[in-house]
């Protein structure tokens, strides 16, 4: 394959049809720092940063929150395949009405006591995660007529570098609203598009128990906004 | 060929749920306030959240803004690494950005310093005083502009 068959996983910043980026997306040229900083090191995390770390979200308030519970497991990699230990996964969601715990939600969908959307946890030697939680709902926004997210859960991963941070959504696959959003659209190449989709994965699902979605995730090393070659 | 990057999407506007569950504002107790907005090409404030680091000490810290862009943190200055000037890096988040963004902060006492900054000298002079946090009241101030005439400027991510 050649380099023009290389997915291209930049998202549009200046998206219009994402009203919000207009006023907030920088226009100027991005500045690329020397080579050196390209891999400066971030943040470390470890399990005594946290006074809990908390990979189920259907045990977070007591009891069992409405909706349908699922297993949501995965890799974090860097590019070249390597499994990345130690890395910082934080995650929150709507609950299964498609209603976020928090105060500037008004969509009139109602609020689950048992269930408060947010999860976090270090992956493994292999850079392993594991979150239980329950599936999310769709739920309108506001940008324009009918507009209705793709149910979604965003993740947020620190890895080891400055320039492997991340924060994303990750969705189910085959939702009829992807071609509907501009949030999920703003990743132009239909390739792309699809690392942000989860696989229904029947070895991770649990009999009897919940169904189970596979997502690995691939953290760069810097530069993914760095302007193309002018060559 | 390496594998396809996860691509970028917005924190979006519930982010605190995930992401500002405690106070992890307090780089150093005790310290120099480090404070200021985060605006957009209006000059209205954003709803978002800053992620500051102190590679030097590894220092790091996340604060969310408030209803008036206002984010803070208690800091020390970093210390210089090598022929750098002290600074730290800065990832700027919010609902509207689809990456998040990537600027630094400089201290105003640092002439010297920051004029040997290779960073800083690549820089035209309306560009430095974007990244230069700026003395009040024995705190230090740093607005983050995302657009306009005074945009800050940002690092590729």
């Amino acid at each position: 394959m050649g380099a023009d068959d290389a997915i291209d996983t930049q998202v549009a910043v200046d998206w219009p049809p994402y009203r919000s980026t207009q006023l907030r997306h920088p226009k100027r040229q991005v500045v690329v720092l020397p080579e050196r900083f390209a891999e400066l090191e971030g943040p470390v995390f470890g399990e005594s940063d946290f006074d809990r770390l908390d990979n189920d979200l259907t045990a977070a308030a007591g009891g069992e929150p409405l909706g349908e519970r699922i297993l949501v497991r995965g890799r974090v990699l860097d590019e070249d395949g390597h499994p990345l230990r130690g890395a910082l996964v934080e995650v929150w969601q709507a609950n299964a009405a498609g209603r976020y715990r928090h105060d500037a939600d008004r969509h009139p969908a109602p609020l689950d006591p048992n269930f408060t959307g947010a999860g976090r946890t270090l992956t493994d030697d292999e850079g392993r995660y594991r979150f239980v939680t329950i599936k999310p709902g769709a739920y309108p926004w506001g940008n324009h007529a009918n507009a209705w997210r793709p149910a979604h859960i965003h993740f947020s991963v620190v890895g080891r570098m400055l320039g492997q941070r991340l924060v994303t959504q990750m969705y189910f696959p085959g939702d009829p609203l992807f071609d509907h959003d501009p949030i999920f659209q703003s990743v132009r190449d239909p390739r792309a598009q699809q690392l942000l989709v989860a696989g229904l994965d029947l070895g991770v699902t649990e009999e009897a128990w919940a169904l189970g979605y596979t997502w690995d995730i691939v953290l760069g090393r810097g530069g993914r906004s760095t302007p193309p070659d002018l060559d | 060929m390496p594998l396809p990057r996860t691509p970028s999407q917005t924190v979006g506007p519930y982010y605190s749920i995930g992401l500002c569950r405690r106070r992890d504002n307090d780089l150093v107790p005790g310290g120099t306030r480090l404070h200021g907005r985060l605006l957009d090409g209006a000059g209205d404030a954003v709803d978002g959240m800053l992620e500051l680091w102190d590679a030097r000490s590894h220092r790091w810290g996340r604060s969310p803004t408030d209803a008036d862009g206002r984010f803070e943190f208690t800091i020390a200055k970093p210390e210089p690494l090598g022929n750098d000037a002290p600074h730290f890096e800065v990832l700027v988040f919010a609902r509207g950005l689809l990456e998040h963004q990537r600027t630094r902060v400089y201290f105003p006492d640092e002439l010297k310093a920051n004029a040997a900054d290779e960073v800083l000298a690549a820089l035209a002079e309306h560009e430095r005083a974007s990244l230069l946090a700026q003395p009040e009241n024995g705190a230090l101030r740093f607005d983050i502009r995302l657009q306009g005439d005074e945009e800050t400027v940002f690092f590729a991510v």
